[in-house]
């Protein structure tokens, strides 16, 4: 009973899901009934094994655009930097975003993963995703385009949370995280799972922009070399000032960064440094930690080792616990909160919008037409809102579970669950987000969500459930 | 060949009970009612014709009297991790093979528990209800999911007895 064994029957759960989000109101009734097709047709030891290699834990996590890359069999699965020291700490690897990368390790189970987080600090390999450099004269001209932030206005090494827009409709392509390194360069953060849908979209955007502007108004790299790890948990700022020595943490606050030394084991310096933003996707205070590999290869594992030091005090954790700890934090999953379907406000993310791009006469940015008469009176334009819902004991309303009217007998859907889980911080208390109509989002409402054909009561509630610990300057 | 194995199993299926340790538990169904013997002689029966396993992860313990019992194998149990819910049938529910008879949640995800063959629920494990954490315990013991009247032992036949799922999962390694 290797813990590295994943349960095959997960699949078709994941399967189930991709679809039921893909088309939510289509496949209303049919969620329970397509998991049974899936579940039956896994009979066939072969169909079980040439549907794509999900297992059970990936699919809340799934970043749903990832759903179809790896659905093909032939891609191989990369690996990250760190992937020998997850098989060595016992890290049950599972393929997400087209990496194989860890769910969860033997030393801790998803819950007290979670839990140690909460109360610790715990490391996370999250080099899977794709980490840019955008520079030139032209640089932030183009990234004003594609997202709605005031970029401008951003200082440097700050940054902050944008999202990549659609031209035209202004439909999220992805979120990401936006550091002004100096002037016109920036460094930023893309999701794994949309790697060649945001490739694709920048590729485009940026030769557009070259044909214009010359081929010198823009340099982007794909930082692909370099090692990308989250150090979290109300413990991360000690164990991290403990080894860098040269700088002093207590001035580093939330969306800031700061390029670091850190002193290994041996005494000796990190060969380059690192790059640290104070920033993260738990709610706890806490770092990512980007790591170069040009002047010494295995600085990733030097590092993460380095932070493993005291197991006391900090353990590694994999995806089921940052899945359940951002949720809790009220952070959304691209891919099952947020879709191209929506735009910024239409998934309750308008405050990405910077304040001084939402004047119509203002410079205007991709989907800036749709998007814009949403912020001035989102009630006439948004026909649903993302919300939060505590849902009743019993059975937890996961993504793709609809809402109902508890007065409709006819169970009309009136929304969907797009992420869900009983939570490890609250006890167990089912909390779930989702998309619900305009008018029944007010915090307080009462609403029904039909988990497996049985309707449950649910309350509108204020996200997050937990509160966010970040480290800011005191007023 | 089947027919065989059918007659073996009313006996094999006590010898097995007796031979794991929450074998009371298991005797407490009125529908177990198989009066015990001089059993001990067939303990070396093959344990494999009386419970059987599916690919899906479900085992199937059938008694004497043509009832037995569902679970989640201790495979599965391990892959789900923490549970926190479990989903029971309701007496009288009537299941095909392949169709869900309850459904067992954990943090992470949530599974459905398919019938591995037709018959009518008895009960469901009334203790699940107040400690689904039972079934990361003892999947394969305790936490038994549902009993069901089954409708054709013959069904069992087709699915996998332990050396054969054991090869199954051994298999599953990413």
């Amino acid at each position: 009973m290797s813990a590295v064994q994943p349960l095959r029957r997960g699949l078709h759960l994941v399967a189930s899901r991709s679809v039921a989000t893909s088309g939510p109101l289509a496949a209303n009734a049919s969620v329970q009934l397509f998991a049974r097709q899936q579940r039956t047709s896994s009979r066939l030891p072969a169909v079980g094994r040439s549907l794509a290699p999900r297992p059970w834990g990936a699919p809340a996590l799934s970043q749903q655009g990832a759903v179809r890359h790896y659905a093909s069999p032939s891609t191989p699965l990369r690996k990250t930097q760190l992937y020998d020291l997850h098989v060595a700490h016992g890290g049950k690897m599972v393929p997400f975003g087209g990496f194989s990368m860890p769910l969860q390790y033997s030393d801790l189970s998803h819950v007290e993963s979670h839990m140690w987080t909460r109360e610790k600090a715990s490391v996370f390999d999250v080099s899977h995703m794709v980490q840019h450099q955008l520079s030139g004269p032209g640089a932030m001209d183009l990234l004003m385009k594609v997202t709605p932030s005031s970029l401008d206005k951003l200082k440097e090494n700050t940054s902050t949370l944008s999202c990549l827009l659609e031209d035209g409709t202004g439909g999220i392509v992805d979120d990401c995280v936006i550091t002004r390194r100096s002037g016109d360069t920036f460094y930023f953060v893309t999701n794994a799972g949309r790697r060649d849908e945001d490739l694709a979209f920048l590729e485009a955007e940026i030769s557009a922009y070259k044909a214009t502007h010359g081929p010198d108004s823009l340099k982007w790299e794909i930082l692909e070399d370099r090692g990308l790890i989250a150090l979290q948990g109300p413990q991360a700022a000690s164990v991290l000032q403990a080894v860098a020595v040269d700088t002093d943490l207590s001035t580093l606050y939330f969306g800031n960064c700061r390029e670091i030394h850190l002193t290994l084991p041996g005494g000796e310096q990190t060969a380059e440094p690192l790059l640290v933003s104070r920033t993260g996707y738990t709610g706890e205070d806490g770092f990512e930690i980007s790591i170069p590999t040009a002047k010494d290869a295995s600085l990733p594992q030097k590092v993460t080792e380095l932070l493993l030091a005291d197991p006391a005090k900090v353990r590694l954790a994999g995806l089921a616990a940052r899945d359940s700890l951002r949720l809790e934090a009220g952070m959304c999953l691209y891919g099952s909160d947020i879709s191209t379907s929506q735009t910024p406000p239409g998934a309750s993310l308008g405050w990405v919008v910077g304040k001084d791009r939402r004047d119509p006469a203002a410079k205007p940015f991709n989907g800036a037409a749709s998007i814009r008469p949403q912020l001035a009176s989102p009630a006439k334009t948004l026909s649903q809102r993302r919300v939060g819902f505590t849902v009743e004991k019993g059975p937890p309303a996961r993504e793709g579970a609809f809402l109902v009217d508890l007065n409709d007998e006819s169970r009309t859907p009136i929304g969907v669950i797009t992420s869900g889980l009983p939570s490890p911080s609250l006890g167990g208390t089912n909390i779930a987000m989702g998309y619900v109509k305009n008018g029944m989002h007010k915090k307080g409402t009462e609403v029904g969500v039909v988990v497996r054909n049985k309707v449950r009561k649910a309350v509108v509630t204020a996200m997050p459930w937990v509160e966010s610990k970040f480290y800011r300057p005191k007023a | 060949m089947a027919a065989v194995a059918r007659c073996l199993r009313p006996f094999a299926s006590r010898a097995l009970s007796q031979q794991l340790p929450l074998a009371g538990v298991r005797r407490v169904s009125p529908a177990a009612g198989f009066p015990r013997g001089s059993i001990r002689s067939f303990s070396q029966s093959p344990l494999s014709q009386l419970k059987k396993y599916t690919e899906s992860h479900e085992w199937i313990d059938l008694a004497a009297d043509g009832t037995a019992k569902i679970g989640v194998t201790e495979y599965a149990a391990q892959s789900l991790g923490d549970v926190v819910y479990v989903e029971l049938p309701s007496a009288d529910l009537e299941v095909a093979a392949g169709e869900p008879v309850g459904a067992v949640e954990s943090v992470k995800s949530a599974s459905d528990v398919l019938s591995p063959v037709s018959g009518t629920v008895l009960q469901g494990n009334a203790a699940l209800e107040d400690k689904a954490k039972l079934i990361n315990e003892s999947p394969e013991g305790d936490a038994w999911i549902a009993e069901i009247k089954v409708n054709d032992p013959a069904e069992l036949d087709a699915l996998m007895d332990e050396a054969a799922y054991k090869e199954s999962i051994s298999g599953e390694d990413h």
